[in-house]
C-alpha cells in the first residue's frame, strides 16, 4: 500500500509540472505587460496556443531528417523527466534517487545537445546561428552550474536535492556568504539557459540577435507545441530548483506519513514560491535591457567568478 | 594452461601473422582472413582478461629464456593488466572486424597488414611484461610498429612530417622511461617488477621518477604540452589503425602510468597529486578547445583524445590525492571513474573514428566544410555516430555521463583532505573538468551538425553510399557497449572492483546489490545515479508523448521548402560552416589561449577580387616550447657543425683535453 501512495505522489508531481508550466509563462507575460501599461493576454493563453498547435498540421522542409521529427519528443520528455526529479512540493519522492542535482542537469544537457543538432538538421543560416550561440552560452554557464552545485555539495554534504532540501531547512544552515554567491550564479545561469533577457529574448523573433528561436525556427504544428512545453518546463524546473534550495519551507517529507491536508497546504506554497519567482523574473525583465551576443560571456562570467569564490570560501571556512 | 601463458601465446600469434601476411602477399583473399584472425585473437584476449579478473589477485606469471642472458623475460597477468587486456581485446578484435571491410579500399594493403597484427601483439606484451626490460623493448616495439602504420599513406606531405614528429616523440618518451626504469630499479639493477616494489627510495628519486613517468607514458598517452604529435600522427593512419591508437594505445600508455605510479613506485606522498590533476585538467580544456577549432574530423577527435587523456589523468591525480590521505573510499572512486573512463573511451572514440572511416571511405573526405547531410546518404552510419557523440559529450544516459557523474562525485569528496592547497585546487580543477565537458558537447554538435546533418557541401557528400556491412557491424557492437555500459554502469563498475581493491586497497560498495541498476558510490543519501531508470523514463515519456499526440491532436504531415524566416537561400555555401560554429567559443575562449585571431581582407575599391576574412588559431605549446627548443638544436648543430672539418692534430688534441678534462672531474668528486 505504502509503495502505491509514493508512486502516486510521484505521479502527482510528473503531472503538477507540467501542467503548471504553461501558466507560469502566462504569468509571467501578464505581469511583464502589465509593467509596460498593457492589459497583456490571458492567462492561460499559453494553453490555447499550445492546443492549437497540437492540432495543426505540421510543415516540414524538404530536407529534414528523421533526427528532426524525434528530437522535439526527445527533448519535452529529457525535460520533463528532469522537472519531475526536482522536489516541488514533496521530498523523497520514490524516485528521486534515480537522478541526483548533476544528472539533472546533464539531462537538460541531453535536452540541448538535441535541439542545437535540430537547429542544424534542415540546413539553414539561422539554424546554424543558433545552435553555435546556443553551445557557446551553455559551455560557460554549464561549468557555473557545476562549481554552484559544488558548493551547495559541500554546505549540504550531498548533490542529492532531497537531502539538500532538507539540510537547507534545518536550522543548521544559517547565513553564509557562499550561499549568497551561489544563488546569484545560480540565478544568473537559470537567466541564460531560459534563454530570458538580457541573455536572450523570447519574445523576439527575426532578429539577428535570437538565439532558441533561431534553432527552433523551422519547426510547426505539434512540434513546435513539444518544444515550446519543454522551453516552460525548463523556465519551471529552475524555478522550483532555486526554490527548493534557497526557500525550502514547506516541503513535505514524503517518507513521514503525512496526510492529505499536509500535501495540499505544501501544493499550495509551492504555487506561492512559482508565483513569486515568476512576478520576480518578470520585473527584472522589465527593468533591464538585452545584451548583445559577445557580452553575454562576461555576464555568465560573473556567475563563473562567483560560483568559484563561493567554493572557495567554503574551503576557507567552513561556516562562510 | 595458465592465463599468462594463453595470453602470450596468442600475442606470439600475433607477431607472427604479420611477417606471414608479407609471405602470402599474392592472395587475393589475404586481408580478411589476416584481420579475421587478428579478431579472434583479441577476443582471445577479451576473454582471457575477464577470466583472470575473476581470478586470485597476483594473477599467474611465467618466464620465458629469451631477452638480457642472466633475466631472462618475466611476463605475469596480474589484476591490472587483466582489465587492461580485456580493453585492448575488445577494442582490438572490434577494430579488425571492421577491417574486414574496411581494409579492401586501401591502395597497398600489405604496408598495413604486415604492421597491424604484430602491432596489436606488442601492446599484448607491454600489458604482460613483468620486468624493465620486456617491458621497455615491447613499449619500442610497439612505438615502432604504430610509427610504420602512421606512414602508410607516406606519399603525403603530412603524413611524412606526422612520421617524423611521431618519431621523435616516442623517441624521447622511451629514453624518459628508460631513465625511469633505471632509477626504479636501483644501483643493484633489480629490473623484475617483484624487486622494484619492494625497494626503499629516497623522495627525491620518488619525485624524479613521478616526472621521468609524466613525459614518458604522457607523451604516449597525449598529456599536454606532450600532445602535439598525437594530432598529427593518429588521424593520418588508416582509420581503423587511428581509433586503435586513439582508442587502445593510448590506454596502454595510461596503463605503464599506473603500474608504476600507483604499483611499483609503493606509497606517495600527497605532492604528487597536484602535478598531475593539473595537467589533467588543463589537458583537458585545451585539448577540446583545440577540437572545437578543428575543420577536419579525424583531427578534431585526436584532440578529443586529449581531452579524454587530460579527465583520466585528472582522475587518477584524484586517486593519487586521496591515498596518500588515507582517504580510501574516495581513493576507490576516483580510481574507479579513471578505469570506467578508460574502458568508455576506448568504446567510443574507437566508434567516432571508425565513423569518420567511413565517411571517409564513402566521400574521399576528412573536411567538414565540405561534408554535411550524410544522415540521408549514410543512415545507419549517422545513427551510430549519434550514439557516439552523444556518450562522448557526457550526456546521460550513455556511458560517457556515467564515468564523468562518478569523476565529479569524487572531486566533491575533497573536503576530506588536510592539505589546504590541494583543498583549493581540486574544486578549481572540477571546474575545469565541467567547462571541458560543456566543450565536448559543443564540439560534437558542431562535428555532427556540419558533417551529418544539413545539406551535402560538396558533390562527394551528395553522392555518398552507406558503408559495407562488416564496418556497420564493428559500430553497431561499440554503440551497444556505450549504451549499456551507461544504463548498467554497475555491472562495469562490479567487474572492476578487484582491480581497484588491487591497486587501491579499497573498493566501492557492491553496486549489485543495490535496486534496479543504480550506482551508489559512497552512501544513497550522498548521491545516487540510475542510467537504467533515466533510460526507461525519457523512452517511456517520449514514446508516450508522441503517441499521444498523434493519436488525440494531429498527425498530418506536408513537405515544403524549408522557411528560414522567408529567404531560403539555394545555395548549401550559405549553411552554418564549422568555422562559423567555431566562431562565438574562439572569439570569447580562444583569443587568449589559443591566440586566435581574425583579419578581413577588404580589396581596395575597384579591385574585384572577393573580400576574405582570415583565421588565425594555433596553439600555444608549439610556439612557447617546441619551436625554441627546436630552433636550439638547428643553433646548435650548425655551431657543431665546424668540428666535421678540423685536421686530425686538432681531433687528437681535443680527445686530449678532454680526457685531462674529466680525469680532474673525476680527481675533485673523488
Amino acid at each position: 500500500m505504502a509503495i502505491v501512495a509514493a508512486l502516486m505522489i510521484q505521479f502527482v508531481q510528473m503531472l503538477l509540472v507540467v501542467a503548471l508550466a504553461p501558466l507560469l509563462l502566462g504569468l509571467v507575460r501578464k505581469v511583464k505587460a502589465r509593467l509596460m501599461r498593457r492589459r497583456g493576454a490571458s492567462l492561460i493563453q499559453p494553453y490555447r496556443d499550445l492546443l492549437r498547435l497540437m492540432r495543426k498540421q505540421v510543415v516540414l522542409a524538404d530536407n529534414a531528417s528523421w533526427l528532426f521529427r524525434v528530437a522535439p519528443y526527445l527533448i519535452f520528455a529529457a525535460t520533463w523527466v528532469a522537472a519531475a526529479l526536482v522536489p516541488t512540493f514533496a521530498t523523497g519522492l520514490h524516485f528521486s534517487w534515480t537522478a541526483d542535482l548533476i544528472a539533472i542537469v546533464a539531462l537538460l544537457g541531453s535536452a540541448r545537445f538535441f535541439l542545437a543538432l535540430a537547429g542544424m538538421d534542415v540546413g539553414t543560416s539561422f539554424g546554424g546561428i543558433g545552435s553555435s550561440r546556443e553551445m557557446m552560452i551553455s559551455s560557460l554557464a554549464e561549468p557555473a552550474m557545476m562549481l554552484t552545485v559544488f558548493s551547495l555539495a559541500l554546505v549540504a554534504g550531498s548533490t542529492q536535492l532531497s537531502t539538500v532540501a532538507e539540510y537547507m531547512a534545518s536550522p543548521a544552515v544559517g547565513l553564509r556568504v557562499s550561499l549568497g554567491m551561489a544563488l546569484v550564479a545560480l540565478v544568473i545561469v537559470a537567466l541564460a539557459e531560459n534563454a530570458r533577457i538580457p541573455v536572450d529574448n523570447p519574445s523576439t523573433h527575426l532578429e539577428l540577435t535570437m538565439v532558441h528561436e533561431a534553432m527552433v525556427l523551422e519547426y510547426s504544428g505539434r512540434h513546435l507545441a513539444m518544444i515550446e512545453i519543454a522551453a516552460a518546463l525548463k523556465l519551471l524546473l529552475y524555478i522550483s530548483l532555486i526554490g527548493c534550495i534557497f526557500l525550502p519551507w514547506g516541503l513535505v517529507n514524503s517518507d513521514s506519513g503525512a496526510g492529505l491536508s499536509a500535501y495540499l497546504v505544501a501544493m499550495a506554497l509551492y504555487g506561492g514560491k512559482l508565483a513569486l519567482g515568476g512576478v520576480v523574473l518578470a520585473i527584472f525583465e522589465t527593468s533591464i535591457a538585452k545584451m548583445r551576443v559577445f557580452r553575454v560571456p562576461n555576464f555568465i562570467g560573473v556567475a563563473l567568478m562567483l560560483s568559484l569564490l563561493g567554493t572557495l570560501l567554503l574551503f576557507v571556512s567552513r561556516s562562510l | 594452461m595458465a592465463a599468462v601463458d594463453v595470453s602470450v601465446l596468442l600475442a606470439a600469434c600475433l607477431l607472427v601473422l604479420g611477417p606471414l601476411a608479407v609471405v602470402l602477399q599474392r592472395q587475393p583473399w589475404l586481408s580478411a582472413v589476416v584481420y579475421a584472425v587478428a579478431a579472434l585473437l583479441c577476443a582471445g584476449f577479451a576473454l582471457v582478461g575477464l577470466v583472470a579478473l575473476a581470478g586470485p589477485a597476483s594473477g599467474s606469471a611465467l618466464v620465458l629464456p629469451i631477452g638480457l642472458p642472466w633475466i631472462g623475460a618475466h611476463l605475469r597477468l596480474d589484476l591490472l593488466s587483466s582489465f587492461f587486456l580485456v580493453v585492448l581485446g575488445l577494442g582490438g578484435s572490434i577494430t579488425s572486424l571492421y577491417a574486414i571491410g574496411y581494409g579492401r579500399h586501401e591502395h597497398a594493403p600489405l604496408r598495413v597488414l604486415a604492421f597491424y597484427p604484430p602491432f596489436l601483439g606488442a601492446m599484448a606484451l607491454v600489458l604482460l611484461a613483468d620486468d624493465a626490460y620486456t617491458f621497455l623493448l615491447s613499449w619500442e616495439v610497439m612505438s615502432l610498429l604504430s610509427w610504420a602504420l602512421v606512414l602508410t599513406h607516406h606519399r603525403e606531405e603530412d603524413t611524412r612530417t606526422a612520421g617524423y614528429v611521431y618519431l621523435v616523440m616516442a623517441g624521447f618518451g622511451t629514453m624518459a622511461l628508460l631513465l625511469a626504469f633505471g632509477l626504479l630499479a636501483g644501483a643493484d639493477g633489480g629490473y623484475g617488477f617483484d624487486a622494484m616494489r619492494g625497494a626503499v627510495r629516497s623522495p627525491l628519486i620518488v619525485a624524479v621518477v613521478l616526472g621521468l613517468m609524466l613525459l614518458g607514458a604522457g607523451s604516449k598517452a597525449g598529456l599536454a604540452p606532450l600532445h602535439v604529435w598525437l594530432p598529427l600522427a593518429h588521424p593520418a593512419a588508416p582509420s581503423h589503425v587511428s581509433a586503435l591508437m586513439s582508442g587502445v594505445m593510448t590506454k596502454v600508455a595510461l596503463y605503464g602510468f599506473i603500474r608504476v605510479v600507483f604499483d611499483l613506485l609503493g606509497p606517495l606522498e600527497w605532492w604528487a597529486a597536484p602535478v598531475v590533476i593539473f595537467l589533467g585538467a588543463a589537458t583537458a580544456v585545451l585539448g577540446i578547445l583545440l577540437a572545437m577549432m578543428e575543420t577536419d574530423i579525424k583531427r578534431a577527435l585526436a584532440y578529443s583524445t586529449i581531452e579524454n587523456i587530460g579527465v583520466i589523468f585528472a582522475a587518477l591525480g584524484l586517486a593519487l590525492a586521496f591515498r596518500a590521505n588515507g582517504l580510501t573510499a574516495a581513493a576507490a572512486l576516483a580510481f574507479s571513474a579513471a578505469l570506467f573512463h578508460i574502458f568508455n573511451h576506448m568504446a567510443f572514440k574507437s566508434l567516432l573514428f571508425m565513423g569518420a572511416g567511413a565517411v571517409l571511405n564513402a566521400t574521399g573526405l576528412r573536411d567538414l566544410d565540405r561534408l554535411g547531410g550524410l544522415i540521408h546518404r549514410m543512415p545507419v552510419t549517422a545513427f551510430l555516430m549519434l550514439v557516439g557523440v552523444l556518450a562522448i559529450s557526457a550526456l546521460p544516459p550513455l556511458n560517457g555521463f556515467a564515468s564523468e557523474w562518478l569523476l565529479f562525485q569524487a572531486v566533491l569528496m575533497s573536503p576530506g583532505i588536510p592539505q589546504s592547497g590541494l583543498q583549493l585546487m581540486i574544486p578549481a580543477a572540477g571546474g575545469g573538468l565541467a567547462l571541458a565537458a560543456a566543450l565536448a558537447a559543443a564540439a560534437f554538435v558542431r562535428i555532427y551538425g556540419v558533417g551529418f546533418l544539413g545539406r551535402a557541401r560538396s558533390d562527394a557528400a551528395g553522392s555518398a553510399v552507406e558503408v559495407d556491412r562488416f564496418s556497420l557491424t564493428a559500430m553497431g557492437i561499440l554503440a551497444a557497449i556505450c549504451v549499456l555500459a551507461g544504463i548498467f554502469p554497475g555491472v562495469v563498475l562490479d567487474a572492476m572492483a578487484p582491480v581497484v581493491q588491487a591497486v587501491i586497497g579499497g573498493r566501492l560498495p557492491v553496486q549489485a546489490n543495490e535496486s534496479l541498476f543504480t550506482i551508489v558510490p559512497i552512501a544513497e543519501a550522498r548521491s545516487s545515479y540510475n542510467g537504467f531508470l533515466v533510460f526507461i523514463f525519457v523512452a517511456f515519456c517520449a514514446s508516450a508523448a508522441s503517441w499521444a499526440v498523434h493519436r488525440f491532436a494531429s498527425r498530418q504531415l506536408r513537405r515544403a521548402p524549408a522557411w528560414d524566416c522567408g529567404f531560403p537561400d539555394a545555395s548549401t555555401m550559405t549553411q552554418y560552416s564549422a568555422g562559423g560554429m567555431a566562431q562565438p567559443l574562439r572569439r570569447v575562449l580562444g583569443s587568449t589561449l589559443l591566440a586566435a585571431r581574425e583579419r578581413v581582407e577588404m580589396p581596395e575599391p575597384g579591385d574585384r577580387r572577393p573580400a576574405r576574412l582570415v583565421v588565425r588559431v594555433a596553439d600555444l605549446v608549439w610556439q612557447v616550447i617546441y619551436l625554441p627548443i627546436s630552433g636550439l638544436v638547428g643553433a646548435v648543430a650548425t655551431r657543431m657543425d665546424r668540428l666535421q672539418f678540423l685536421t686530425i692534430r686538432l681531433y687528437l688534441s681535443l680527445v686530449f683535453g678532454l680526457l685531462i678534462l674529466l680525469l680532474i672531474g673525476l680527481m675533485l668528486w673523488q
